[in-house]
């Protein structure tokens, strides 16, 4: 959809720029022109809503910055001073640290909605790779930020998944040794942690700007999951701005308001107790669990009886999400059309849940308590242990085995050619092309000229949940 | 789109609050209606006060609360804050509180170590030199740092008031080690303490009581303070009151943080409104 550019540059001081740097021309075709498919539903929100708290993100982080002591004597209580005594101190800090969750929420419901409208296939594929990146690159950064306030889920959680790179045969135990900064976590394990906190976020800064470059290439998929002929593009796409402005903007705010009742009324809701007692290293927590956002990959981990084959399943959970453009056979795009893969895309997102859930639960106790069974293997039957292997089974099967076959084998529903037509009948008009785009009422927003057409006889715009 | 996202941080609350389920043995706390629960919650002073007197006269003979300096108690919100003193540092309250303490400092003169009166900057002093002394003065056991306790332990002030109040008498069958308190909402297994008479030892395991041990004996009895307001000193008044004091302690911007929380959702609501009217209004001829 990135066609050639319709920026006009009219002050003289634009024409001198724009032959020299053409930035203003840049952020006009990506974020004002860039024709957008204008069926997209409140789903498809979620890139804004992340872009935000990126930004929020680092700029909470870089303040934390300033008053934060990298130092295992010290941490713990810069943390709290920070909250006390900074001014807004405690402000910054519960968004910045509520925002690690509201970052996983919504990335989990963007990849969600990838999945489900299909968006990793062809021509999208190299937008889901770099998004995988993302996704790895915000577990990371989420992992050693919770280390920094060195609480006991800090430390004996840092002790925990640092010592997984332990397991790996004949060069674990060195690259351990070599990530740690020593034999155990301590000073240079908090000192490195820090740094490479603080670097991070720019990584993924980097890598969204190469997401957005990627996604401005073919355009946006749709609900629909049609592509758009190029011309149709007048018809079927509706400018960036400010029709999408304004959505997104709408959804941010929504967005934040829920932020804000964990922010300013229980910003402690969705973290552990145990981290606001300090970190000691000889004293280990009853049970030790990951934030909620980790625990189905936790769960995954803990399910293996073989420490290294725990830990090739949960690098393996993520690695399949990076092959998904080359198992899923379908060449249907959007599950609308697909009622089979939309019972199994459901199947999954339950599937994710009860991970979740498991991996915050002790493997040994029972799923359905006062229930006879007997041991399989290593474990009673009626146990966590055993409903995590199950659900990893599924986990694993949905990508190697349902997506790859339910291609060949399902029947799709029939697929409109263009996303004018279901948008059409669906508002209740018989459509037709419409007439040219007379930018009237929004005019100076949108050029005149810039063709953007497609306007049919309905008043009321429908919307979509 | 709203109902959405509730009934996501619904299921997101619930996944993490499940650990907490299987965290132990103990009681439930008990459920205590204090004056700052809730969005509009405020500290009720007198009692933030009361709470003080239980904490210094009892509670800091063991635990310190390192994080909270003098001036602290004279802040916004704070169990002495005077409106006539916006500058906590100038509050002759937490200068009097302040000066009653003995701090160990160094003499700038000979370097020798001193004791000199206290001044608002000054953090509340640990009542034991360093840890090794306060665990052989406890048995063996660390009085825990109050500063961040309520946010430190599920059920907060909550959690505090019940483990003041639940020391009740071991059930029988129960051996208590010499040193240990049995109390019934400390979390702990109590199997290997639990034979009850005349029940088969592979019954007994279905009827451990619940609680644990703990070090610190009851803390508080009757008329152990005298409330300057004439509230009665009942071990509930004043395990309910030490409870709001080390609420406040651990979350001093806590009205602060709520009532900003107001205006900023307020605020936000409005401006949603605002820009879902010029959703309505740029999408109004648009099919989609």
């Amino acid at each position: 959809m990135s066609g050639h550019s319709t920026y006009i540059p009219k002050s003289g001081f634009e024409k001198w720029l724009d032959a020299r740097l053409p930035i203003i021309r840049l952020g006009y075709d990506a974020m004002v022109d860039y024709p957008t498919p204008r069926n997209l539903n409140y789903w498809w929100t979620f890139g804004g809503i992340l872009t935000v708290l990126l930004l929020t993100q680092i700029v909470t982080g870089v303040v934390l910055a300033m008053h934060y002591t990298a130092h295992v004597d010290h941490a713990f209580a810069s943390v709290e001073r920070i909250m006390r005594d900074v001014n807004y101190g405690w402000m910054i800090r519960y968004i910045h640290s509520n925002g690690a969750s509201m970052f996983f929420i919504a990335t989990y419901i963007h990849m969600f909605r990838g999945l489900y409208y299909g968006s990793y296939k062809a021509p999208r594929e190299v937008i889901w790779l770099l998004g995988c990146i993302l996704f790895f690159l915000l577990i990371a950064t989420a992992f050693l930020g919770y280390v920094l306030p060195w609480g006991q889920m800090s430390f004996h959680g840092a002790a925990v998944i640092t010592n997984v790179i332990g397991a790996v045969p004949v060069v674990g135990g060195s690259i351990l040794t070599w990530l740690q900064g020593g034999f155990a976590i301590d000073n240079p394990t908090l000192s490195r942690f820090f740094a490479l906190h603080y670097l991070m976020p720019f990584m993924i800064a980097g890598v969204v700007g190469l997401h957005i470059w990627a996604l401005h290439v073919p355009g946006n998929n749709n609900p629909v999951g049609v592509l758009i002929p190029q011309d149709l593009q007048r018809r079927d796409t509706v400018p960036f701005h400010p029709y999408y402005t304004v959505k997104d903007g709408f959804a941010i705010i929504v967005f934040l308001i829920m932020f804000s009742v964990f922010v300013f009324f229980n910003p402690n809701a969705l973290g552990h107790a145990d981290n606001y007692i300090p970190a000691n290293p000889l004293v280990t927590p009853a049970h030790i669990v990951p934030e909620w956002y980790l625990l189905p990959f936790y769960a995954m981990l803990r399910a293996v009886p073989d420490k290294f084959g725990g830990v090739i399943v949960m690098f393996a959970s993520i690695a399949v999400i990076f092959a998904l453009p080359w198992l899923d056979t379908s060449k249907v795009r959007s599950n609308r059309y697909r009622p089979v893969a939309k019972q199994f895309f459901w199947l999954f997102v339950v599937t994710t849940l009860v991970l979740g859930y498991c991996g915050g639960q002790l493997p040994d106790a029972p799923v359905i308590p006062g229930v006879e069974t007997f041991t399989l293997f290593d474990g009673q039957l009626n146990s966590y242990l055993w409903l995590t292997r199950l659900f990893t089974l599924m986990y694993f099967a949905y990508f190697l085995v349902v997506l790859p076959l339910l291609g060949l084998k399902e029947t799709p529903l029939p697929v409109p050619p263009t996303i004018s037509a279901p948008v059409l009948s669906h508002a209740g008009g018989d459509g037709g092309d419409g007439g040219a785009y007379g930018g009237s009422t929004h005019g100076g927003v949108v050029k005149p000229g810039a063709g953007y057409a497609g306007r049919p006889a309905v008043a009321e715009p429908e919307r979509r949940g | 789109m709203r109902k959405l996202i509730t009934a996501v941080a619904a299921a997101v609350a619930c996944l993490t609050a499940a650990p907490a389920l299987a965290a132990g043995g103990a009681e439930h706390p008990k459920d205590v209606k204090y004056s700052f629960e809730g969005p509009f919650g405020r500290f009720d002073q007198a009692q933030l006060q009361r709470g003080f007197k239980v904490y210094q006269e009892v509670c800091a003979s063991c635990h310190s609360t390192n994080l909270v300096a003098y001036r602290h108690l004279a802040m916004r919100n704070a169990p002495f804050w005077d409106e006539n003193y916006p500058n906590p540092n100038e509050s002759p309250y937490a200068r009097t509180i302040a000066a009653a303490a003995q701090i160990p400092d160094i003499d700038s003169e000979t370097g020798d170590a001193i004791l000199r009166p206290g001044t608002v900057a000054d953090r509340i002093p640990n009542p034991y030199p360093n840890e090794a002394a306060a665990r052989g003065a406890n048995g063996g056991a660390l009085p825990p740092d109050l500063s961040v306790i309520t946010k430190a332990r599920h059920g907060g002030a909550d959690y505090i008031y019940s483990l003041l109040i639940g020391y009740p008498n071991p059930p029988r069958g129960l051996t208590v080690p010499a040193g240990q308190y049995y109390n019934k909402y400390y979390a702990g297994d109590l199997s290997s303490y639990w034979a009850p008479a005349g029940v088969e030892p592979e019954e007994a395991h279905d009827s451990v009581p619940k609680g644990g041990f703990l070090a610190m004996p009851p803390p508080l009895r009757e008329g152990q303070v005298t409330f300057d307001d004439g509230t009665p000193a009942t071990v509930n008044n004043m395990a309910r009151d030490v409870g709001a004091y080390l609420q406040w302690v651990t979350e001093p911007k806590l009205i602060e943080r709520k009532q900003t929380g107001l205006a900023v959702i307020i605020y936000l609501t409005l401006f949603a409104g605002l820009v879902y009217a010029s959703y309505r209004r740029i999408w109004r001829n648009v099919a989609h």
